[in-house]
């Protein structure tokens, strides 16, 4: 292959993964940004969502027979909402009462509804690898030089609208307005009238099913699905988000997709390869964190006590 | 005195007890009698049980070490960390190597653990302890994988297999071989690690560790550089792990990176919390719970993390300051 | 020489000026007031004094140093302690511990003086213990020393606060609405004990406070600010006399009433 194959592939694969980690990053970002909690579950959510997906998949698999993105397409959407509510039901179970505790409590909560989830996939799962059977075709086509398959440009355009989609919904509705005004002050919005409780549940449900919606994207994308899933594109979608800027929504798009061009690249660097790239991705981490914890859409403002 | 007495009276029966006890132990004798007894007892103990319980036993010392080092870095200084399995692989895989690859004296292994912990903890917590909390938490998560990773893939340290052959210390002429042995040592590891964790408490430095944890505004308002405060609880808990982490490999003699898991950290945690972060005793208590559990309970097997995960979930929205009972008031004679 | 010297001080959050072009200087020796209506931008002056904010431009000296880009700890360290308008104790500490940490600066003892418990640091922890002893009885709260800080009445959390800032032996102590939810008795305990500050322990004062009563009975000078710009300067009549200090305060005041 030539430089520009490789370029054009890896380009290619870099965005794919890249918008799989934005639509994650988005949902760590997001619930940072309104109550300032690093939320340790959302790994574990995006594996949720993935298996939600794996159940409806098998339920419609006779329905659909010759129509498999039908298929896909209506158990996302239940899986987004189903891995949604259970976002809010963490939300009200875990984390509310939790609001005014010490940050450190709340981090351990965290932790341990991560822990819960994870475990009882495992053992619902027996530990197994389950294959995520789409019944799409994988014959590729080229374009240019560039050797696409329809899954995975279907996966991209996919990912691409559900971003503008929040986007939009984020800037134009109010109730994207009001979760902007919570994450500045929390206090002063319950003074204006806002039902805080009421927006910070809506944040852990679009994060949530955003989260669900990348797990099953993935599921499409690999084939399988495992519990232990979640684990490292957590810690990549978290690296996403400070790379953006946490919780600048946009910033986390932009830092899930940079992150996810870097690493792609970064299999091409000798030395690194394939069996060092999710090191590479942490320290690339620890270098941001150092020299540009704000990101690269955040303003150093000073801080406020 | 006449205040605690009238808020004595709004204290439940529970309180009260507990109070009472906290008071009885304020007589030096009683208190230092009663430690010796247990110490007599604990010293006693290999002479006359099985195997199987000194191997528990030891277990449990090795427990009350590490998590007496998480809970400088969480319960004194505020920091949390979820890595802490890989500080002790990294004091283990310091040992393993010097030990089985270059045939090197154990105690001479031993500066050399607690530098490569330093060296570790300053890579990741420099970078982060300016920051906010939650990055510490997530970056020592992520750590704690990479190490995990990184020896699995590298020929120094026996890749997925690990390394065996780990020479016994000697001690004194007697080559520490037995399990009454690493019993003992553990002990004596214990115990070093309770009288420094009592000392730290009670000096400038704890006291600034708990200033932090507490406001770090006003901390650093009265003058604490936050920062290098928090840096240095970091890395002497940082050391702790590593150097149990070290004792860990010449009692086992073979290590695997299947030896430090996620879920290590994660029981090290839940001891320290479970017990009450930051208190001493109840630390203690955590670290023996979490050992004994699993081998009361063996029958659960499968259902052990879930119910870990269930415990620290209530455990936090039910009873954040953990199982061992806090003084309302602060004694009167100190 | 002044003690304490801003210039042209200007402190930006986004588009808002919190503090625009502020000059003052406040002598050794001296106490001085810094009043104005809600939200002016007062205690935004002292987190920019103490290192908590960085100013967008201007310059402080302190003792003839520049305070710029000098962390807090740097700042109490070269002698200058505060106090917080909404109290921030360390609640979980005792009253004892509490105070033991102002003289964390002043002190010196690490890790392995602690684990060994050297001569050195045994003296240093009598010392820090002395210290704070005697500012717990400067307060006027000498037998409180046992008790968890959370557990005290308002009154005297407030006056662990200011115990606390004592301890780190300040040459300015900057007090930020020492008043607030005190009553009238622990009010006028409070001006005493501003004026023995000043008097037996040689600290120059600089406070904020609403409480017009208290500040007019203890300030030699008193600077007014508005929307972060100095209005007025000079002693309690001159300022009590500018029109411009009636029209923003009284104009403010009526306002808040409305709400």
């Amino acid at each position: 292959m030539t430089f520009w194959e490789i370029f054009l592939q890896q380009l290619f694969n870099g965005l794919l993964i890249g918008s799989f980690y934005g639509l994650v990053a988005i949902g760590y970002s997001m619930v940072y940004g309104i109550i300032k909690l690093l939320n340790f579950a959302h790994a574990d959510i995006y594996m949720s969502g993935a298996f939600v997906g794996l159940i409806t998949l098998s339920l419609f698999a006779n329905t659909f027979v010759g129509n498999a993105w039908l298929g896909i397409v209506l158990s996302l959407l239940i899986s987004m909402l189903l891995v949604g509510m259970l976002g809010v039901l963490i939300q009200r179970v875990a984390y509310r009462p939790m609001l005014k505790a010490p940050r450190l409590s709340i981090l351990i909560t965290a932790l341990a509804v991560s822990m819960l989830l994870y475990n009882t996939v495992m053992l619902l799962t027996q530990g197994q690898y389950k294959p995520f059977r789409t019944g799409l075709t994988h014959d590729s086509f080229f374009v240019g030089p560039l050797r696409l398959t329809e899954t995975r440009v279907v996966l991209l355009v996919a990912a691409i609208a559900l971003m503008i989609i929040l986007h939009l919904f984020i800037t134009r509705t109010m109730y994207g307005k009001a979760m902007r005004a919570i994450s500045l002050d929390r206090d002063t919005c319950q003074l204006m009238g806002i039902n805080v409780f009421q927006i910070v549940a809506i944040t852990f449900f679009v994060g949530s099913a955003l989260a669900a919606a990348a797990g099953i994207m993935a599921g499409v994308y690999y084939g399988t699905v495992h519990f232990y899933m979640g684990f490292l594109i957590g810690l990549k979608a978290f690296t996403s988000a400070v790379i953006g800027g946490i919780g600048i929504i946009p910033g986390a798009m932009l830092g899930g997709l940079l992150l996810g061009l870097l690493e792609s690249f970064s299999t091409q660097i000798p030395f690194v390869g394939t069996v060092w790239k999710d090191v590479f991705s942490f320290v690339f981490l620890i270098l941001f964190l150092l020299f540009r914890p704000t990101g690269i859409l955040g303003r150093a403002e000073s801080e406020r006590m | 005195m006449e205040q605690i007495k009238q808020k004595e009276k709004n204290l439940n029966p529970f309180e009260t007890a507990v109070e009472k006890l906290y008071e009885l132990f304020d007589n030096t004798v009683l208190r230092y009698s009663v430690l010796a007894l247990m110490v007599t007892f604990l010293v006693y103990l290999p002479l006359s049980s099985s195997l199987f319980t000194q191997e528990i036993m030891t277990n449990m010392f090795f427990y009350v070490v590490v998590c007496l080092g998480l809970n400088i870095m969480i319960g004194f200084a505020g920091l949390l960390h979820l890595g802490y399995a890989a500080f002790f692989a990294v004091g283990a895989y310091v040992t393993g190597i010097m030990s089985a690859t270059y045939g090197i004296n154990f105690w001479l292994t031993l500066p050399f653990s607690m530098v490569a912990a330093i060296i570790a903890g300053l890579a990741i917590a420099a970078p982060t302890l300016k920051l906010r909390g939650d990055y510490l938490a997530i970056v020592t998560l992520g750590f704690g994988e990479i190490i995990r990773y990184t020896v699995r893939n590298v020929g120094i340290t026996g890749g997925a297999i690990g390394l065996i052959g780990i020479e016994r210390p000697v001690f004194f002429g007697i080559v520490l071989d037995k399990i009454s042995h690493f019993y003992y040592m553990f002990f004596i590891l214990s115990i070093i690690a309770i009288f420094i964790s009592y000392r730290l408490h009670d000096s400038r430095l704890g006291r600034a560790w708990q200033y932090i944890r507490e406001d770090e505004d006003a901390a650093a308002a009265m003058g604490i550089n936050v920062v290098s405060t928090r840096l240095y609880a970091f890395i002497i808990g940082s050391c702790f792990g590593a150097l149990a982490g070290s004792f860990f490999a010449a009692k086992m003699t073979a290590i695997s990176p299947d030896s430090f898991m996620f879920i290590h950290s994660v029981m090290i945690l839940l001891a320290v919390v479970l017990g009450g972060m930051g208190k001493i005793p109840g630390v203690v208590l955590g670290a023996i719970i979490v050992t004994l559990f699993p081998e009361v309970s063996r029958d659960i097997g499968q259902y052990r993390l879930i119910i870990f995960a269930l415990v620290l979930l209530v455990l936090m929205l039910y009873r954040p300051q953990g199982l061992w009972p806090e003084r309302q008031f602060i004694s009167t004679k100190k | 020489m002044a003690l304490l010297e801003i210039k042209d001080l200007t402190l930006r959050f986004g588009g808002l000026c919190a503090v625009n072009g502020l000059s003052l200087e406040i002598e050794e020796n001296s106490i001085r007031s810094l009043i104005g209506p809600n939200g002016a931008g007062k205690t935004c002056v002292f987190n920019c004094l103490t290192g908590f904010y960085k100013p967008s431009s201007g310059d402080m000296l302190f003792q003839g140093k520049s305070l710029l880009n000098t962390k807090p700890h740097i700042i109490t360290y070269g002698g200058m302690a505060r106090t917080f308008q909404n109290l921030r104790l360390f609640k979980q500490l005792s009253v004892m511990e509490n105070v033991m940490s102002g003289m964390h600066c002043r002190t010196s003892a690490g890790f392995s003086a602690a684990v060994f418990r050297t001569k050195g640091q045994q003296a240093e922890e009598r010392r820090i213990r002395e210290v704070a002893e005697e500012c717990l009885d400067f307060v006027g709260i000498p037998d409180k020393k046992h008790y968890m800080a959370k557990n005290l009445p308002y009154g005297d959390q407030r006056r662990v606060e200011w115990a606390r800032a004592l301890a780190t032996q300040p040459k300015l102590l900057l007090l930020d609405e020492p008043a607030a939810g005190l009553n009238k008795e622990e009010k006028a305990r409070l001006i005493d004990l501003i004026a023995r500050i000043r008097d037996e322990r040689k600290i120059t004062i600089f406070l904020i406070e609403h409480d017009m009563g208290l500040v007019m009975k203890i300030s030699e000078k008193i600077f007014v600010i508005d929307y972060g710009i100095k209005i007025a300067e000079g002693s309690v009549k001159e300022v009590q006399d500018n029109p411009r200090v009636v029209e923003a305060y009284l104009g403010k005041e009526e306002q808040e009433d409305a709400v």
